[in-house]
C-alpha cells in the first residue's frame, strides 16, 4: 500500500464477454471490487448474474476479456486453483456433497485448501471446521447427513464450506432465495458478519431490502450489460434499473 | 496405530499365511484352479472400485486393462522369458500408462459418455493385438510354463498364492486411498464435480490418479492369467465379460468402501465357479445378470449398504 497510488482492486474484470452460441450472456463487462467490499449484484432473471459468477469462479471460461484477482490474471486457471487463491462461492441451488455429513463437507475444503499447512493434522482441520460451523450456527448439525438439512441450513452449510476454503472473495449466489423473512434476516446477518476487512463479498440477490441493507455498492445487469453501478440508493433510483425490473 | 489398522494388518497377514499353508497341505489342484479365478476377480473389482466407486466414473474398459496385463506378460515371456514377477510389474506399469492415456482422453467426459469411451478404448486395443503376429494374432498363442519356484509344488498353486498377494496389495492401496485426502476428494467429486472444483478439489488430477492406480492394479491382476491358462488369445483376454462381471461384483458388494468389491467378488465369482462346474458356463452369465438387477432394485448400495442398514443407523462403514 504505497501512499501515492490508489489501492489495487482485489478483483478486476476487463471487457469480459461470454456467449452461448449466438446468445450474448455477458457483453463487455468491466468492474473492479475492492478488498473487503460488500458488493450487490442485481438484475432480472437471465441478465447474466450467474454467468458472471461462473466466469469469476472458473466454472465457465469467458470468450473474451480477463479476470484479475489480487494482481494476477486468473482467466486461464481452473476453478480449484481459483479457490486456492481465495475465491469461494455458494450456488443458486445448493450443491452439498450428499453422501457426507455437514462436517465432512467442510473437511473437503480444508483438506484441499492451500492454507492447509496451518492445519497439518486431520484433528486440526476438524477443529477448524467445527469453529467455522460454530460461527455459522451449524455446530449442532455437524454430524448430520446433508440430506436431512432444511433449506436454510443447506444455505448456511454452503456458506460455511465456502468459508472453510479461506476466501478473500466470497460470492453468494442467491443464498436467500426461497427463505422466509426471518430466515432472510438470519442469512443476511451472517453474510454481514462474515465480510469485513479481509473478505469481500459479492451478493447476488433479488430481495431488494436485503441488497439495500447489505451493499456498499450495487451493480445492475440487464441482458449481459452493466446498466448501473454505484451506491444502492442511486442505483435503485436509476430509471433504467426500474425499467429493467418492472419491464415498462 | 489405531485399533482398526491393527486388525486390518493382522487380517491381511493371517489371510496370506492361510493361503500359503493351503498351497502346502492341499494336494488336489482343483481348489487352487478355481480359487485363482475368485482371487483374480477380487483384485479386478477392488481396483475397479477406486475409479468406478470412489469417483463414480463407471469404467467399462476393465477388459482393456486385463488384456493389456495378459499380453504384456505374453510379450515378456515370448521375448525375454521374463519371470512372473517381472511380468506382473511391467504389466502394472503398462496398466498405469494406459490409465493415464485413457484418463487424459476421456476423463473430461461425464457419466455414460465416459463409459462408452472406455469401451471404445478396449476395442481399439483388442484390434491392435489381433493384428499383431508376434503375440499370436487372432489365433492366439501357446505358452510354456517355466519350472515352478520353491516352496510350491505346482505352477497353479504358485499363481494362486501370487494372486493372493495381489489381492492384499489391491486392498491396501484401496484402503489407503479411501482413508486419505484423495479419497475424500474423490467422494466429493462423485457427489458433485462442480461443487468439488469450487471447493478447491483438483478434480481432473484426482480422477487421473484414480484411473492410473486402478489401471495398474487391473493389469497386474491380469498378467498371471497368461501363465494360468498357458494360452492367450485376444477374444478371451479382451472379453467384455470381464467388464460386466467386475462391474456387477463391485455394485453388488457396494462401491463406497473397499470391503464392498471384496464381498461382491467372492460371492459372485464363487457362484460362477460353482455354476460352471455344476450346470454350464453359459448359465453363470445369466445368474450374474439376474443378481445385478435384483441388487440395483432392492439394494442400490450393495451388500455393504444392506449390512449397515440392518446394523442400526451406521451411516458410514
Amino acid at each position: 500500500m504505497t501512499g501515492s497510488a490508489p489501492e489495487a482492486p482485489l478483483l478486476r474484470i476487463d471487457t469480459l464477454t461470454k456467449t452461448f452460441g449466438g446468445f450474448v450472456a455477458l457483453d463487455h463487462i468491466n468492474v473492479e471490487i475492492r478488498k473487503g467490499e460488500r458488493f450487490g449484484l442485481i438484475g432480472p432473471n437471465g441478465s447474466g448474474k450467474t454467468t458472471l459468477v461462473n466466469c469469476i469462479s472458473g466454472a465457465l471460461r469467458p470468450n473474451k476479456g480477463a479476470v484479475t484477482f489480487a494482481g494476477e490474471n486468473i482467466t486461464p486457471l481452473p476453478a480449484n486453483q481459483r479457490s486456492h487463491r481465495g475465491i469461494a462461492r455458494s450456488f443458486q441451488i445448493p450443491r452439498p456433497f450428499r453422501s457426507m455429513t455437514v462436517l465432512e463437507n467442510l473437511m473437503v475444503a480444508l483438506d484441499f485448501a492451500t492454507h492447509g499447512h496451518l492445519f497439518e493434522t486431520a484433528s486440526h482441520r476438524r477443529d477448524a471446521a467445527m469453529s467455522i460451523l460454530t460461527r455459522i450456527g451449524l455446530a449442532p448439525k455437524a454430524q448430520s447427513a446433508t440430506t436431512s438439512l432444511t433449506q436454510v441450513e443447506l444455505r448456511k452449510m454452503e456458506l460455511a464450506r465456502a468459508m472453510a476454503t479461506g476466501p478473500k472473495l466470497l460470492i453468494s449466489d442467491e443464498a436467500m432465495a426461497g427463505l422466509s423473512t426471518s430466515e432472510v434476516d438470519e442469512v443476511l446477518d451472517l453474510l454481514l458478519s462474515l465480510g469485513g476487512e479481509d473478505i469481500a463479498i459479492i451478493m447476488i440477490e433479488h430481495i431488494m431490502q436485503a441488497v439495500m441493507r447489505f451493499s456498499e455498492r450495487v451493480m445492475c445487469l440487464d441482458a449481459g450489460k452493466v446498466i448501473a453501478i454505484g451506491p444502492p440508493s442511486e442505483v435503485m433510483a436509476n430509471p433504467r434499473v426500474q425499467e429493467a425490473y418492472l419491464g415498462t | 496405530m489405531q485399533r482398526s489398522s491393527i486388525v486390518f494388518w493382522l487380517g491381511a497377514a493371517i489371510f496370506l499365511v492361510a493361503m500359503l499353508l493351503m498351497t502346502q497341505f492341499i494336494r488336489n489342484e482343483y481348489p487352487f484352479f478355481a480359487g485363482y479365478v475368485i482371487l483374480q476377480y477380487v483384485v479386478l473389482s477392488v481396483a475397479w472400485t477406486i475409479l468406478g466407486g470412489y469417483a463414480g466414473y463407471v469404467n467399462f474398459g476393465t477388459n482393456a486393462f486385463f488384456g493389456v496385463g495378459v499380453y504384456t506378460a505374453v510379450l515378456l515371456a515370448q521375448a525375454f522369458s521374463a519371470p512372473l514377477s517381472i511380468q506382473i510389474l511391467v504389466a502394472a506399469v503398462m496398466g498405469a500408462l494406459l490409465g493415464l492415456g485413457v484418463g487424459l482422453l476421456t476423463l473430461r467426459m461425464r457419466g455414460i459418455f465416459f463409459s462408452i469411451a472406455t469401451i471404445a478404448v478396449a476395442i481399439v486395443i483388442e484390434t491392435a493385438v489381433t493384428n499383431w503376429r508376434y503375440v499370436g494374432g487372432a489365433a492366439g498363442i501357446q505358452l510354456q510354463r517355466p519350472p515352478v519356484t520353491e516352496p510350491f509344488d505346482s505352477y497353479v498353486k504358485m499363481l494362486f498364492f501370487v494372486q493372493a498377494v495381489l489381492v492384499v496389495v489391491a486392498i491396501v492401496v484401496a484402503r489407503f486411498i479411501q482413508n486419505s485426502r484423495m479419497g475424500r476428494g474423490l467422494h466429493a467429486l462423485r457427489d458433485d464435480e462442480l461443487a468439488a472444483e469450487c471447493t478447491g478439489v483438483p478434480t481432473l488430477r484426482l480422477k487421473l490418479m484414480a484411473c492410473v492406480i486402478s489401471g495398474a492394479l487391473m493389469s497386474a491382476g491380469g498378467a498371471p492369467a497368461a501363465m494360468y491358462l498357458q494360452f492367450a488369445n485376444p477374444d478371451s483376454a479382451f472379453n467384455l465379460n470381464y467388464s460386466v462381471s467386475v462391474l456387477a461384483m463391485s455394485l453388488i458388494g457396494g462401491t463406497a468402501n473397499w470391503i464392498g468389491p471384496v464381498l461382491g467378488a467372492v460371492l459372485l465369482a464363487s457362484t460362477q465357479q460353482f455354476l460352471t462346474v455344476t450346470i454350464s458356463s453359459e448359465v453363470n452369465v445369466l445368474v450374474l445378470g439376474v443378481m445385478l438387477v435384483l441388487f440395483v432394485v432392492a439394494a442400490p448400495k450393495g451388500i455393504v449398504g444392506l449390512v449397515s442398514r440392518f446394523a442400526g443407523k451406521g451411516k458410514h462403514a
